[in-house]
């Protein structure tokens, strides 16, 4: 199990949801990805997406004007 | 036991797409949504960038749909390859610079693509007859099935009753019967559906979900094209359409006048790329000048930025100028007035 990062700073949604779903595709089951944005949509987009496509989103967190959204990759329904 | 058929959804996050998919899955149809990303989607850009919208829930409406439906979604990045459809539509745009035909067109035939490609049996979208002046037109539906190759494996759930019969009726993949005959502009019936479904809490775009349906970004779109004399555009030319007053005192440069904080803190992003204007000891828009600029130009520019800060009734207004490279002078100027700021300045 391997930890991603993918830096999604200054794209506006749904560009960092495509840059995760595409990113999420080339991972393993129980690997971890933290997704880094600038847009602050993404604190509800990526945990969306996640729900609708099976995945767990671990924790959500905003810093400043930097929000963080860390999911781990699952068995897809 | 007959096997399970499988349909993709076109779901843009309005009301007729998340029905249509509903009508689907009542029939024991598995359906997975497509959403295509062309650069010119109305919702999420301008939620962020402006401050005065942060209170608004920030949802992705696609999402939201495929979320209530119970759906996966795919969402697709297609910005490069919809520039040939916005710069050469065949079927020519729409009121504005919407070439809606030819997107639909496009849309279905990446939807039948992904189809093929993921052993999915038919293509289903909201689409209405006479719902949209352009691409939802008796005459036109037609080229969308034809045109797309998607053929009679496109199936319009809700006006399928109005339609010839598509491959997944005459297979009976699906029921004529238990599908609509919905048509024109007459937003009832979909309503009267959703609540059948229990759907609230929908979106409802004003205007379409789409900036090239708005008269304003058309306006700023073809200004743009023209002053390049190319039509070519990136991603961040059509992100800048979306934001400020956009104004061009002379055919050789624009300005870009910030219209609030939020639009302001977008547009610092771009300072290494255009020469930047902000005001020093009050507060003020930022301001971006596209183009090449004389000393003259900047003075002008200067001055447009001091109007629009809280100086603008100021004898004086002191501006810091910044190069791309970093560089910066200050321009102590005085703000123009309303009327100096011409009409047709204005894009």
């Amino acid at each position: 199990m391997s930890h991603y990062e993918l830096d999604a700073r200054r794209m506006f949604c749904p560009m960092p949801v495509i840059r995760a779903q595409d990113k999420i595709k080339e991972l393993q089951v129980g690997d971890t990805l933290e997704v880094v944005a600038t847009d602050p949509g993404v604190l509800n987009d990526i945990p969306a997406w996640s729900r609708i496509n099976g995945h767990k989103v671990l924790a959500t967190r905003q810093v400043d004007d930097e929000v963080f959204v860390l999911v781990e990759v699952c068995e897809s329904k | 036991m007959s096997q399970q058929r499988k349909a993709v959804a076109l779901i843009s996050g309005g009301l007729d797409s998340l029905l249509a998919a509903k009508v689907m899955l009542e029939q024991g149809i598995h359906v997975e949504g497509i959403n295509f990303f062309t650069g010119f989607c109305v919702e999420g850009h301008t939620h962020a960038i402006r401050k005065q919208d942060k209170d608004k829930p920030k949802r992705n409406n696609a999402l939201w749909s495929a979320e209530q439906l119970g759906i996966k979604l795919h969402i697709i990045d297609v910005v490069e390859e919809y520039k040939n459809v916005l710069i050469n539509p065949k079927h020519g745009y729409g009121k504005n610079m919407n070439p809606c035909l030819d997107c639909k067109v496009f849309m279905v035939n990446k939807a039948k693509q992904w189809a093929d490609d993921n052993a999915f049996d038919f293509i289903i979208t909201g689409e209405v007859v006479g719902q949209r002046p352009m691409s939802q037109r008796k005459e036109t539906m037609p080229i969308v099935s034809r045109e797309s190759g998607a053929d009679d494996r496109l199936l319009r759930p809700l006006c399928a009753k109005n339609l010839p019969p598509t491959l997944p009726e005459t297979e009976g993949w699906v029921k004529r019967e238990e599908m609509y005959g919905f048509s024109g502009r007459n937003r009832k019936p979909q309503m009267a559906l959703a609540a059948e479904f229990g759907f609230e809490d929908y979106a409802k775009p004003a205007g379409g979900c789409c900036f090239l349906t708005d008269e304003s970004y058309s306006a700023k779109l073809v200004d743009l094209w023209d002053a390049r004399n190319t039509r070519e555009y990136e991603m961040d030319d059509i992100m800048l359409l979306k934001v400020g007053r956009h104004i061009r005192p002379a055919a050789h440069y624009k300005l870009i006048v910030g219209r609030e904080d939020g639009e302001n803190k977008f547009m610092q992003g771009y300072k290494n790329s255009f020469i930047s204007f902000k005001t020093i000891d009050i507060p003020g828009p930022l301001t971006l000048l596209d183009g090449v600029a004389t000393d003259e130009d900047l003075k002008i520019a200067a001055q447009i930025t001091a109007r629009f800060s809280q100086g603008k009734n100021a004898e004086s207004v002191t501006i810091e100028v910044r190069r791309t490279n970093g560089d910066t002078v200050t321009l102590k100027v005085k703000p123009m007035t309303a009327e100096e700021v011409k009409p047709e300045w204005y894009v």
